[in-house]
């Protein structure tokens, strides 16, 4: 982590800082408001029903959806938009796409390239997006696999791996921008349960080396072990957080003490 | 079955795991088929040989006629002009259909009702009547004198309006076929491409392009094969120099059309067939990944690849079977 250089008071900023964040579809509010701070190098555990808004959150820091209202930034930079004069500017998609270069997304349904083996995929963004030389990305490529324990696997096409593995290969393919932020929407929730160890212990691996993570799951003993902090959204807001051992054991909330029984 | 020495297994107790032995099944009835259909079609040839209306030694001699091979070419570069035009035009319709703005979309939808809802022969007649329609072709700006004018049949002879009428009358279907092919690549390719920070066209031509291929290439390669045929009609405009004007036109003189159009076939299928053959290492090719139905080299799990197929309509054309899209990798608990 390159530390900005102080100048005086000035501290850095929170990784993710979300005020008041609304999102509509149409009529329907998914999102009522959300306000909440991920600091560099925390562990974030999104948990909650279906449709409390969870996956849309994280699509919005990623600016894959357009949020309705409030303000979302990713280490001090607002997403999306310019704010000139008090006056906010809609981004040009190239502008947008430079910011999502440095936040990594792993989706459920993995969403690796099928025409690609797993090596293509993973060396697909450095090449085309930020254009390095093609053998310094492969090495690099490599390296990634051989991390979430597939460098054997480089030349298979998708197809071929098992949902662990693609999603593994998913991971090590967001990891390759070299991300500040890593966003996990359900990771672990498309895989046939025994697959389920193999990619979370790829995760605690990124969580133990300081990377920022922002998990959509419903893995409480993921979050309960890993997590720095726990949020429980029900209905488009933030119901309950804190840390994981709290929430977990205590929820002060009747709507969280619901959901947990029946997960827990 | 077994010879009295044989050791069988006792009874109630067979051994499961030994390979199943059994006689197969017959089907006489096929090898019945199979003779009777030899049969006549041995007839058929047998008795075409010695007919003298189709008067093979014509055949032979125009087969390889300076003017029928000529005419050959000039198909081919019909063909192959219009349909280059056309895949270009059409994945620009396709792209414009699928467009938010409804001002591009609607003028697709326009281009397409009016192309695909009149006859070909029709449109290839009303190129060749354009230079009545419009006696000038004028650039510069409305009411004023333009600034470059030229006679219309000075500047288009009947090859290029041979040309544009069938390059636009194909554009019509290629835009249907790009579409679809387009629309089957899974959402989730898109958001993956662009949350990796790519840009539009980035994931247009990397990620959504090369995995519609897969839907775009075996319709398309109907079209082509299509398009060979389509171009006899071109004497519409009147353009006759190619293969089957030419060969009615050498039929006219000598009064003998027999031969001439069975060679005019025999030059039709030498193309088709070399087309057909291209289409195939081509759908290998886009199919990489994806379509190979080869056992799971994983070894986590036994599942084969892929099952089952959807049929793809083609704009009117014949069905063509392919392929799932594979827009779930991997999901669910199938391996």
């Amino acid at each position: 982590m390159s530390g900005t250089l102080a100048t005086g008071a000035s501290v850095e900023p929170p990784m993710v800082l979300a005020e008041q964040v609304t999102k509509s579809f149409g009529a329907h509010e998914v999102l009522k408001g959300i306000t909440l701070e991920v600091k560099r190098g925390e562990v974030m555990c999104l948990v909650g029903p279906s449709g409390s808004g969870k996956s849309t959150f994280l699509r919005c820091i990623n600016h894959l959806e357009v949020l309705s209202a409030g303000r979302l930034s990713v280490d001090g930079e607002l997403i999306g938009y310019r704010e000139a004069n008090g006056k906010l500017y809609e981004m040009a998609p190239k502008e947008a796409a430079k910011q999502r270069r440095d936040i990594g997304m792993v989706f459920q349904r993995f969403n690796l390239f099928p025409h690609m083996t797993a090596l293509q995929n993973v060396m697909e963004a450095p090449l085309r997006v930020k254009g390095l030389p093609k053998a310094k990305v492969e090495s690099t490529a490599r390296d990634l696999l051989a991390r979430v324990g597939l460098a054997d696997r480089a030349d298979y096409y998708p197809a071929h791996l098992s949902g662990g593995q693609q999603q593994r290969v998913a991971i090590a393919r967001a990891l390759a921008m070299e991300p500040k932020l890593m966003l996990f929407d359900e990771p672990t929730s498309a895989l046939d349960p025994e697959l389920v160890g193999e990619v979370l212990d790829v995760m605690k691996g990124l969580a133990s080396e300081g990377m920022t993570m922002i998990v959509v799951t419903h893995e409480m003993g993921f979050a309960r072990e890993v997590a720095d902090s726990l949020v429980f959204m029900d209905a488009g807001v933030v119901v309950e957080s804190g840390l994981p051992s709290e929430v977990l054991a205590n929820p002060r909330h009747a709507r969280t003490q619901a959901f947990l029984s029946k997960v827990l | 079955m077994n010879g009295p020495a044989a050791v069988t297994p006792p009874l109630g107790e067979p051994d499961a795991s030994a390979p199943i032995k059994a006689i197969r099944l017959r089907h006489p009835w096929r090898m019945v088929f199979a003779v009777v259909l030899v049969a006549i079609f041995v007839f058929f040839v047998i008795d075409a040989a010695f007919r003298p209306a189709y008067d093979w030694p014509s055949v032979g001699k125009y087969l390889f006629d300076r003017r029928i091979s000529m005419a050959a070419l000039v198909t081919i570069e019909l063909t192959v002009f219009s349909m280059v035009i056309a895949i270009i035009l059409g994945v620009i319709l396709a792209v414009m259909r699928l467009s938010p703005n409804p001002v591009v979309k609607s003028v697709a939808w326009f281009y397409l009702w009016i192309f695909r809802g009149t006859p070909v022969y029709v449109q290839l007649t009303i190129w060749g009547l354009i230079s009545l329609i419009y006696t000038s072709i004028d650039i510069g700006l409305p009411f004023m004198t333009p600034w470059v004018s030229f006679s219309t049949n000075a500047a288009l002879n009947t090859f290029t309006l041979a040309v544009v009428g069938l390059a636009l009358n194909e554009a019509a279907y290629m835009a249907e076929i790009v579409r679809a092919g387009l629309l089957s690549v899974d959402k989730g390719q898109e958001e993956a491409s662009i949350a990796l920070g790519m840009s539009w066209s980035q994931t247009m031509t990397r990620v959504i392009l090369p995995q519609s291929m897969r839907v775009i290439i075996p319709p398309t390669g109907n079209e082509v094969i299509s398009m060979l045929k389509t171009t006899s009609l071109v004497t519409a405009v009147p353009f006759s120099l190619e293969l089957f004007t030419r060969s009615r036109d050498i039929s006219a003189e000598t009064f003998n059309p027999i031969p001439l159009l069975i060679v005019a076939s025999i030059w039709y299928l030498f193309f088709t067939s070399i087309l057909m053959v291209g289409q195939y290492f081509l759908e290998k090719r886009f199919s990489r990944g994806v379509g190979d139905r080869q056992a799971n080299k994983s070894d986590a799990g036994g599942g084969a690849g892929l099952t089952g197929a959807v049929p793809i309509v083609g704009a009117g054309q014949p069905t063509v079977v392919l392929p799932p899209t594979h827009d779930q990798p991997g999901t669910g608990g199938t391996r």
